[in-house]
Order: C-alpha cells, then structure tokens, then sequence
C-alpha cells in the first residue's frame, strides 16, 4: 500500500500540470474579457492600454509559464520569507488579480476562514446526521422513520437553495427578525456574546446547505447498508449469536461504507471550492463568491488560482478515498 | 441640503444646536451594502461605476457635478470659466486654484504637486490607467505657485472639465503613490486598499470584493464633519437581498443600485423601514439597428461589416416602423417604474440638450403597419410580413442577462409580432457581452444579431464624445479587433462633418443645437439608435437617515458628509 | 434498464420470466406504484397538457396580470381569480399553467437525457476503471481532471464552439437542448464513476466472482451479469440524485445567460424569476417547486422499487 501511495503521488505532479494546462487554455478559449465590467464610457483604445497593463498582450503560453513560474517558485518563496524573515522573494512579482491587482493568495486567506465556518461546518453537520439517518432507514426499510427521512431528503436535495436560502431568509428575517440576512466577515469571535452572534449568522447558510449534504450522503448510505444487509454473511454472524449492535454496526457498516467514502472523498474539495449561490444568497463572501466574481469579471489568475488548489485537493482527496478502499475491505489490492 | 448646512452653521456659531448634530463623529456607525463588492479604492486602476463610487468617501477631485448635474467646486475654491479668467480666452488652457488650508488625512498640506502628479500618474507608461481618456489632449500640468495649477491643451478645448472632476478623476496624494508610477501601479496593494485622501472618510480595513471599514477623517475640512463616526461597505449578494436588507429588515441604511421591477420593489417597500430613492442622469436604455447583415452565411470577416448591408433593416421605413410599434409605457410599468421615463432622445439630459422630440412616447400599431406596407413588407401566409424578394422580417434579438431587460424583450416581441414581425429572442451573459474579446461571437460591438439592446451614457454634463461615437471610422470591424463605438455602422460624411464642427463650436447655444441635431440625426429622422426608456438611479435608504441626495450625474455617495442620523 | 423494465406486459404466469417476476414483486412496492403513477400522470400532464389546454405561454396579457390561482377566492373574494386562467398568472399577463406544462417538457426531457448520459457515461468508465486494472489509473486521472474542471467556462466555451452550427442545423431551441444536456450531462458523471469503481474494486475480490472466473467467464459476461447487477443500487441513487440536480442545473445556466431563450419556460427558470416575488405570489414558487420535488420524489420511489423488485434476494422471499 505505501508503494501504492508513493507512486499516486508521483503520478499526481504530471497530472496536475496537465489539469492546469487544460484549465489554463479552457479558460483562454472562453468568450470574455476582464474589461465587461467596465462601463461603456471609457473608450475602446484606453481598454486596450488596460488590457496590456494586464499582460494580455503577450502569448498565452508567456502566460502560461508566468503563471506556473509564480505559483511554484515566487509564492513558496514568499512564504518561506514570511515564516524564517528571510528575502528570498526579493521582490519578485506575486500572482496579481486581474480585478483587485493584489496577490491572489492574500485574497484566498481571507476568505478561508468564512468558507470553512460555514461550509465546512455545515458538511460536517450534514454528515453526521447523514450517517445515522441511513443507517437507521436501511435498518428499518419502510417504516415511518424511513419514510420520512426518504421524503425530507428528496424534497431537500430537488429544492435549490436560490430558493430556500430566500425562503428561509423571508421567515427569519424578514417575518420573525430573529436572524440576521447578512452575514458579518468582519466579526471577531473573541467573548461568549460574539460566539453567540457567531452562530446566529451561521445557521441559515449551514442549515441550507447540510439539508443537501444530508440528502445526499444518507441516500448512498442506506441504499449500501439495504445491499450488505441482505448478504449471506449477515446471517452468518446472526446465527453465531452475535448481538445485533454488533452485526450491523460492526459488520454491515464497514463493508457499505464505501460508496460513502467516496461521496464524502468528493464532497471535501468541494467544502474549499465554496457554495457559490448559498454564499451569494446568505452574503457569505467567501471562496465560492470569490470564484464567481472572478469568473465574472474573467479574472484568470484568480481563477486559475482557485481551481488549480481545487484540484490538487480533488487529487489528494480521491488518493485517501482509495487508500480508505484498503483499509475498510482488505481485499481490495492495487499492487 | 445647502439650506440645512447652512442653517447648522448658524446654529453652531450661537452654540445652541444639539451636541448630537454639531460634532463629528457623533452619529455612530453607518450601514451601506453594495450588491456588487467593491475590488479596489483606486478608480485609476479599475473603471468600474463601484470602484469610483466607494473611492469618492476617501479621495475627491478638483470639481464635481451636484445632483442637479452643474459643477459645483470641491477642493477647488470656484469653477474656473472664460468668464472668471479661469479658463484663458483662446480655450487652450485651464487654471485651478486650490482651497487653502487642506490637509490630506495623514496631516500633511494638499498641494500643486498632487494634482500634477495625478496627471503624471495616470499617464504614465504601462500603467493602463482607466481614465486616461479623462486626460487626453493635455499637453502640461504646471504649478504656477503651490496652490495653483495651470493645464494647457494640445488646442482649444470648449469643453475643458475632463481632468480632475468628477469621481471618475480624483487627486491623489503624491508622497503616496510616488513609487507606483507605470508599470508597478498593481505593486503598491496598500495604497490601492488605503489611499490617503481629503475626502471625510479613511479606509481602517479592506477586504477585496467583501468589506471596507472606513472612520471619519480627523482632517477633513469641515470639522463638524461627517457625522458618523464609522462606516461598514459591504458588498455581495444581489439587488434583490440589498432592498430587502434596508426595506425590509432595516439592517443596512443605504442600498445601491436596486434594478428591480417595480412591483417587487414596492412590495418591498411596503417593509416601511425605508425609502426607495432615484434620480436622473443621462442613461438611456436603447434598441441599437444593425445596419449591416449579419447572416451567419455570411464569411468570417464580411458578416456585419458594411460589405453587406442589412436586408431589410437598412430601409429606415422599416426601422421607424420597429421603433412605432413599440408601447414604451408598458416597459416602464413592468420593469422600471420609479426608475424610468418613456423616452425618444439619445441625449435626454441636460435640459438644453435635450431635443423636443416626443413622436415615439404613443405606439402606432397601424402607422407601424403601413409603414411597413409601403417599404414592399406584405403579410405571408404565416402572418410574418415578406416582400417581393423573399426577404423575411425575422429578427433576432440580443441583449445582455438581467430580469428585467429579458421582460422587456418579451414585451417589445409581442408588440412586434402585431405588425408581422417575427423576433427570437437572446441573452447573452453581461461579462461576455460588454467584453471586447475579438474572439467572441457575443459581444456588442460584434453584433451578430439584428438588434440588441443596452444602456449607455455620458460622464459629465457634455455629450460631446458621446455623439462622436457614431462616426465613420468608428466602427467596430475586423481590421479594428472588433474594437469601436459606432456599433450600428452607421457611416455618413454629413454626420461626420457635424461631429467636426462640433468639437470645434464654443459657444454654449451653438453646441446645444447642434448636439440636438445630431441626436435628431440618429433618432427621429432616421430610427438608427431606438431610444425606450430615460433610466435613472435607484436606492434604497433607511428612515433614520437623512441628508441623502440621489446623484446620477457623480458618484452617489458624493455629498456623504453632509449624511447623518435622524433622531 | 428502467423503462423496459416498468412497461413489459405481465407474461401468462406458466412461462414466468425474470421480468414477470420483476413487475410482481414491483407492484407490491405501493411508494413504487404511486410514483410510477404520478410520473405517468406528470408526463401526460406537460405533453397532452398543452394540445388540450391550448393557450400559448408566451401570450402576454399585461391587462390581465397577476390573476391569483382560482382557489384564492375561496378564501376572500378580493383577490384576482379567473377561471381562464386556473393557476394564475405571472406579472406579465402570461398563463402560469400553461407555463408549467411547457416548462415540464423542456424540464424532463432536459432531466431524463442528461441523467441517462450521465448514469451511462459514469457506469461505463467505474466498471472499466474498477475492473480492469490497466484502465483504472487513466481513467481515473481524466476523472479527477474533469472534476476540477470549472463548469461556467467550459459551458461558455461549449456555446462559442457548437451554438451556431448546432442551431443552423437544428433550429435554435433544438440546438440548445442538445447543448444543455450535453454539457450538464458530461460534467455530471464523476460521482457516479468513482461510486461503480469503488464498488467494483470490492465486489471483484468477492468469492462468488473468483469462481466465475475460475469457470472461466469473459469479462463482458461478468460485468453484465455478475458486477452491474450489484451495483444497481448506488447507481439508482445516482440516478435520482441526478435527475434533480439536472432540472436544478438547467435553471443555474439560464439564470447565467447560458440557458435557453429568455421566453422559454423551464420549472427551474419559473422557480428563479418567481422567488423575487415569493410572499406576494406564493403559488409562483409552490407550482414549479412541487413539479420538481414530485419528480424527483417519484423516481426515488420507482427507483426503490426496482432495486427491490431486481434484488434475487428479496424477490425470493
């Protein structure tokens, strides 16, 4: 398995530099141009002048290189600089948004920690009800419990949050003015009050976006716990007298988690690659409004930025989610 | 507004107003939410109408326009004009005294030297500075004593307030920006977030595309202002959670930008936590005929360029006929209300420019139709008209996505298809659309369609530029990169002959009358350009706050330090 | 797999086929039955809908705008009803109902297709991913590329490239359609691939494939009827989970201007332009939010009755 693990790896650096080319030229082929956003009165030849300032005379695999040059060497070397006071950046030039003309990374930092409050919190919430909901649904196929998980989770997932983030904000807000429709980046959680507070401006967006995740995960769930626990080996271990506890969380468990593995293998990048209409509607601001508007305004080191990291952590992920295979069913070998 | 200033004036100097109006900083914190997120402070760096906007609290010009679009003096003690020997008889150049006594909001004096390093700033090399059209035709910025700066032109300017007025063009501070000159203007990050200003306002905190944080100026020249103390510049979201989030919940004050149709913002309104506000500028949101065939079997590099004209659309019969059919009223009921005025002009404002022209504001179903009965168009079998040649009156019809232009391509379609005309529909994403890639079939100025619609207007309060657009060697073709203003290809040498004269007429009725024959040119006497609706600015303020004057022709937050709490 | 499955006849009962067997055991699943109804009853409802309702959904009528849904009036008599126009209409003047039929059509046959293309596609590539191990590294690789992949571009780029010839060849809604669901359907695949692999990846290790290869089965034959069949289950949830976000997607794109003609009505697109007037007019948002959670709800259903009615398992007993 570590062989295994050392060779994903390995493999993983060409295949990132050719997500990155693919990426890259995607984003090149693509209608569109940083200066749409500007108003119709500035005139056509100082756009011009703008778009050179902003590199886009050159050829695209000038930018290319530019890109890969600074994401791999410069940025590190900031880094670096930034952790042991050293200078070996020397003043090197960072990956710059085309809109805000400051480095990217500067931007992708302060939108980490909104992101992971509220999107991450909410995939954790959405798993943690996801997992017992299906577990208890496939256990007791049919009943009220399994009915009403069935029929809440459908609804859930085929309602879009453009509509039940409004929904709710229209109830909480709005009718009742309980919560606040505006999330607040700027607060600082520093005392019980702005915990409290904290919370308060969270719950909407992470309760919208766990009633997905918890669709989601509980379905694959318990359509995997239904096919374990019709196995031979069930009645196996039924009939050696194990207690039922142990069958099912023990055994049954174990072997139907792999799908979930990989729903929740996959789902774990998306967490940093944001919600974008959650983030719009609650206000969020964070990565997923960032990639939005930077594919808006056809910010493309911003946007390269992000969905390069995006990748990279879908390579990692699926890596884990395979090791995870191994683990949860030694059977399965890849040597 | 001025009556209240001065009125307060008044009453601090007996020392009896109320210590809650009299002193800065008295009014707590300000609440404003801009649905689209502020990504810089520097207006140079970034054209956007959000950008110019958040910077017009930090940073302020020579000159601005008031909400009544005249020029009202900022960091300038007057107006210079021919009149009060500011401006020299011969128009070639112009000279600016400064208000003495200004400091920038690090405590430092505002001089000659800032302004003169604006212009250096945006004029340098690489830099890609936004406005640089703002300071075309300038030949030198000198000082002529430390509170006095003297612009010469390459040749005689009428119009000479480009530089240094309005939001568009802000002072600088020179100590600041001195190493960002060119090139390695992206470089300096802080000064971008943070410039140093004169305006009430200095940046605390930016966060790029999210939130600023901003405290009142401890140097701004009136010391009794602005009256709140801090204010909280959120952006992100959409029109819709904006309106709610000051007429609904009250959570924010001051809301920008509502393009909402009316009766959801009325509902909203409804809320009673606020009220919505608009005023007029010169926007006006147009139906643009291309007067060039853009069939799609046509080859790469001859589809709408002026090789082929328009079949049908190149018969101004038939455009007026377009324009005839349409019932502008119902356009602004459904999807402007307070925000729009039927209108037929493409100069609309100010009053001296602005044509008598008001043919259009009736619908004529049946004028439309004979109309197009006399331009050969008879009714086919199917009710779409034909003429003699085959040739359909089918249109295809484009516009940038946004609900309330899609509501209005719905409404102009059925009011064409009761004169036989038959019209597809297509929006295209706003970023893709405004965007000038000469790779993109999609863009506006491409116009692979037979009519689009948008909106578009002048800085300022001289249309000059504006209608120049329109000539000849204006058109966005191949050899240009698609690039050009005169997106309906219209080409005429007496247009353009007007254009010239114009550029070179001072006196103001002059250039009055000929800019209404021009716009009568592309409107009323031709139907080139459709004008539908005069679009003004709409926002949404909170009860308590007072002082709120809606400018269309500046930045909105232009008079911010005159805001303050109502108790 | 589904649709043959739910509309074979019942043989006479001497043959008893597999699939006789499958639609006995399938009837007495009753969620199954209902929501094989309710999916037959919604299909008839948007595709006989409007030849016998008959009223164009592109009709506007600004006179007779924001007509409430008839059973308004059952509750005070001030509000707007007509019966022509049952479920009201929008702020255009235009026939909510006969929205919500036209809007049906487009919406499932945007659903179904892209959810089929997607099931097909993911299907494919986990079972030859997870059973051949010479595929699995490459496949997987384009998997992971795929998914990192930001959609709104590749759409853009996608429109740029196929709209015209598409549209000059099959007319521009045509051309749309297959535009749309062939984008939402090739970005939608990867869950359903890498759930298959990894399934595959156990399944294959288990005892009963080790002996139906040691009798030496082709592999064709031991995916098709020893590996799919037991993946049958993650892929229906797929399946449904896919649906849903297909109709939702649809709705996503117009709203970036990347969808269809801004006159044409989708239930995701009736959703969206309706939530801006969402406490003034509910029934806007409930109708097109009902079709689609329904939808969705009676696939789920259906597709629990197959598994079940599949499963040798349980048909047994």
């Amino acid at each position: 398995m570590l062989t295994y693990t050392i060779r994903r790896l390995l493999m993983a650096i060409p295949t990132l530099l050719f997500i990155a080319l693919v990426i890259f030229l995607l984003l090149e082929l693509a209608p569109g141009d940083p200066m749409g956003q500007m108003p119709l009165t500035i005139p056509p030849e100082v756009k011009e002048r703008m778009r050179a300032a902003l590199g886009l005379d050159q050829a695209w695999y000038v930018r290319f290189y530019l890109w890969l040059y600074q994401f791999f060497v410069v940025e590190p070397q900031y880094w670096f600089d930034a952790v042991f006071g050293t200078n070996l950046a020397d003043g090197a030039q960072r990956i710059i948004s085309f809109q805000s003309r400051s480095p990217v990374f500067t931007t992708i930092g302060e939108r980490l920690p909104q992101t992971l409050w509220v999107v991450g919190m909410s995939y954790i919430v959405g798993v943690l009800i996801a997992i017992p909901i299906g577990i208890i649904s496939a256990y007791k196929q049919y009943s009220v419990f399994d009915q009403v998980g069935t029929f809440v989770s459908m609804v859930g997932f085929s309602v879009p949050p453009f509509f039940s983030g409004v929904l709710v904000i229209v109830i909480f807000s709005v009718n009742l003015g309980w919560l606040p429709s505006i999330y607040d980046t700027t607060l600082v959680v520093d005392s019980w009050d702005t915990f409290g507070l904290q919370i308060k401006q969270m719950i909407m967006p992470v309760m919208v976006l766990a009633l997905q995740t918890t669709a989601q995960v509980s379905r694959y769930m318990r359509a995997s716990m239904l096919d374990n626990l019709g196995q031979d080996y069930v009645r196996t271990a039924r009939a050696k007298g194990m207690s039922e506890s142990t069958v099912v969380l023990k055994h049954v468990l174990r072997n139907s988690l792999i799908p979930v593995v990989t729903v929740i293998a996959l789902g774990i990048p998306s967490i940093f690659g944001g919600a974008i209409i959650t983030e719009q509607v609650f206000k969020v601001n964070g990565l997923g409004q960032l990639l939005i508007i930077a594919l808006q305004g056809n910010d493309i080191p911003m946007v390269m930025t992000l969905t390069f990291l995006f990748a990279v952590l879908i390579v990692l992920f699926n890596l884990i989610a395979d090791i995870l295979y191994g683990v949860l069913d030694p059977r399965i070998r890849y040597d | 507004m001025r009556l209240r200033t001065t009125l307060l004036g008044a009453a601090a100097a007996i020392a009896l107003a109320p210590a809650a109006f009299a002193e800065r900083g008295s009014d707590g914190n300000l609440n404003i939410l801009y649905w689209q997120a502020v990504s810089t402070m520097n207006p140079y760096l970034s054209g956007g109408t959000k950008e110019i906007e958040a910077a017009s609290l930090v940073i302020e010009p020579l000159a601005r326009y008031d909400d009544g679009g005249t020029l009202v003096p900022y960091l300038a003690t007057e107006v210079p004009t021919v009149e009060n020997g500011g401006v020299s008889e011969d128009l070639t150049s112009i000279t600016w005294h400064i208000k003495p006594d200004l400091l920038w909001s690090d405590g430092t004096p505002v001089t000659a030297a800032d302004v003169i390093f604006t212009w250096q700033y945006c004029t340098a090399d690489g830099g890609g500075c936004a406005q640089a059209a703002k300071f075309e035709g300038i030949t030198s910025v000198e000082a002529v004593d430390d509170l006095t700066v003297k612009v010469t032109f390459e040749g005689p300017k009428p119009y000479p307030y480009n530089a240094f007025v309005g939001g568009q063009s802000p002072i600088i501070q020179a100590a600041q920006f001195a190493d960002c000159l060119g090139a390695k203007a992206p470089e300096c990050t802080d000064a971008n977030f943070m410039p140093i200003g004169t305006g009430p306002f200095t940046v605390t905190s930016f966060l790029t595309n999210d939130v600023i944080q901003l405290a009142a100026n401890e140097n701004y020249r009136d010391p009794m202002k602005p009256a709140f103390a801090t204010v909280n510049f959120k952006g992100g979201g959409d029109a819709t959670a904006a309106g709610r989030a000051v007429l609904e919940t009250g959570e924010f004050d001051y809301a920008w930008n509502l393009q909402l149709a009316p009766d959801v913002i009325d509902a909203m309104a409804a809320g009673g936590k606020g009220e919505v506000i608009s005023g007029f500028g010169t926007n006006i949101e147009r139906l643009e005929m291309n007067l060039t065939d853009p069939s799609p079997d046509l080859p790469e590099g001859e589809r709408a360029t002026t090789m082929h004209p328009h079949p049908f659309l190149s018969d101004p019969r038939v455009r007026q006929a377009l324009s005839m059919a349409i019932d502008r009223q119902i356009l602004v009921d459904v999807g402007y209300g307070p925000a729009g005025q039927p209108n037929c002009n493409l100069v609309p404002s100010p009053a001296i420019y602005a044509s008598d022209n008001t043919a259009c504001l009736t619908q004529d179903i049946e004028g439309a139709k004979a109309l197009l009965d006399e331009a050969g168009f008879t009714p086919g079998p199917d009710g779409i008209r034909v003429n003699a040649d085959g040739v359909r009156l089918s249109i295809l019809y484009q516009t940038s996505t946004n609900a309330v232009r899609q509501d209005v391509q719905a409404l102009v379609k059925a009011d064409w298809e009761q004169i036989g005309v038959e019209t597809e529909l297509r929006n295209i994403d706003a970023g893709v659309y405004f965007g000038g890639d000469p790779g993109s079939p999609d863009t506006f100025q491409r116009f692979y369609a037979d009519v689009e619609m948008y909106t578009n207007n002048f800085e300022g309060n001289d249309p000059q530029s504006y209608l120049a657009a329109y000539k000849c060697d204006n058109i966005p073709r191949p050899e240009t990169q698609w690039q050009g203003e005169n997106i309906n290809r219209v080409c005429d040498p007496a247009y353009d002959a007007m254009v010239v004269e114009y550029a070179g007429t001072a006196d103001p009725d002059a250039r009055a009358a000929l800019a209404i024959k021009m716009n009568d040119y592309l409107t009323k006497d031709n139907h080139i350009i459709v004008p539908l609706i005069y679009r003004g600015r709409v926002s949404a303020k909170a009860n308590s706050l007072g002082g709120v004057l809606l400018n269309a022709w500046d930045s909105e937050l232009w008079n911010i330090a005159d805001w303050y709490r109502i108790k | 797999m589904t649709d043959s499955a739910v509309t074979a006849p019942p043989v006479p009962v001497k043959t008893r086929s597999q699939w006789a067997d499958v639609w006995d055991q399938f009837k007495t699943h009753k969620g199954a039955v209902i929501g094989l109804c309710f999916l037959v009853f919604i299909t008839l409802f948007v595709t006989l809908g409007p030849v016998l309702w008959g009223i164009d959904p592109k009709a506007l009528d600004v006179r007779n705008k924001d007509v409430r849904p008839i059973y308004m009036a059952l509750f005070s008599g001030e509000h707007k009803t007509q019966w022509a126009h049952p479920m009201g209409t929008d702020n255009l003047g235009r026939d909510i109902m006969a929205n919500i039929m036209q809007g049906g059509q487009i919406s499932l046959a945007v659903g179904w297709t892209a959810m089929i293309l997607s099931v097909f596609i993911g299907t494919l590539i986990g079972v030859l991913a997870g059973y051949f191990r010479r595929l699995d590294g490459l496949l997987m690789r384009f998997t992971d590329l795929v998914l990192a992949l930001p959609l709104l571009p590749l759409l853009l780029v996608m429109m740029l490239l196929f709209r015209d010839p598409l549209r000059a060849t099959f007319g521009p809604e045509q051309g749309i359609f297959i535009l749309i669901v062939t984008g939402i359907g090739i970005t939608s695949w990867m869950h359903t691939a890498r759930i298959v692999r990894g399934d595959v990846l156990a399944l294959k290790e288990r005892e009963f494939v080790l002996a139906a290869r040691s009798i030496g089965t082709p592999a064709r034959r031991m995916i098709t009827r020893h590996l799919l069949p037991n993946v049958l289950s993650p892929i229906m949830v797929s399946a449904t989970l896919g649906l849903a976000t297909a109709i939702i997607t649809e709705s996503a794109l117009s709203f970036l201007g990347l969808g269809f003609p801004s006159d044409f009505p989708t239930w995701g697109k009736i959703l969206f332009d309706s939530v801006d007037r969402m406490t003034a007019f509910p029934e806007r948002v409930l109708w097109p939010g009902l079709a689609i959670s329904l939808t969705v709800l009676s696939v789920n259903y259906i597709g629990d009755g197959l598994r079940d009615a599949l499963d040798p398992r349980i048909r047994g007993l």
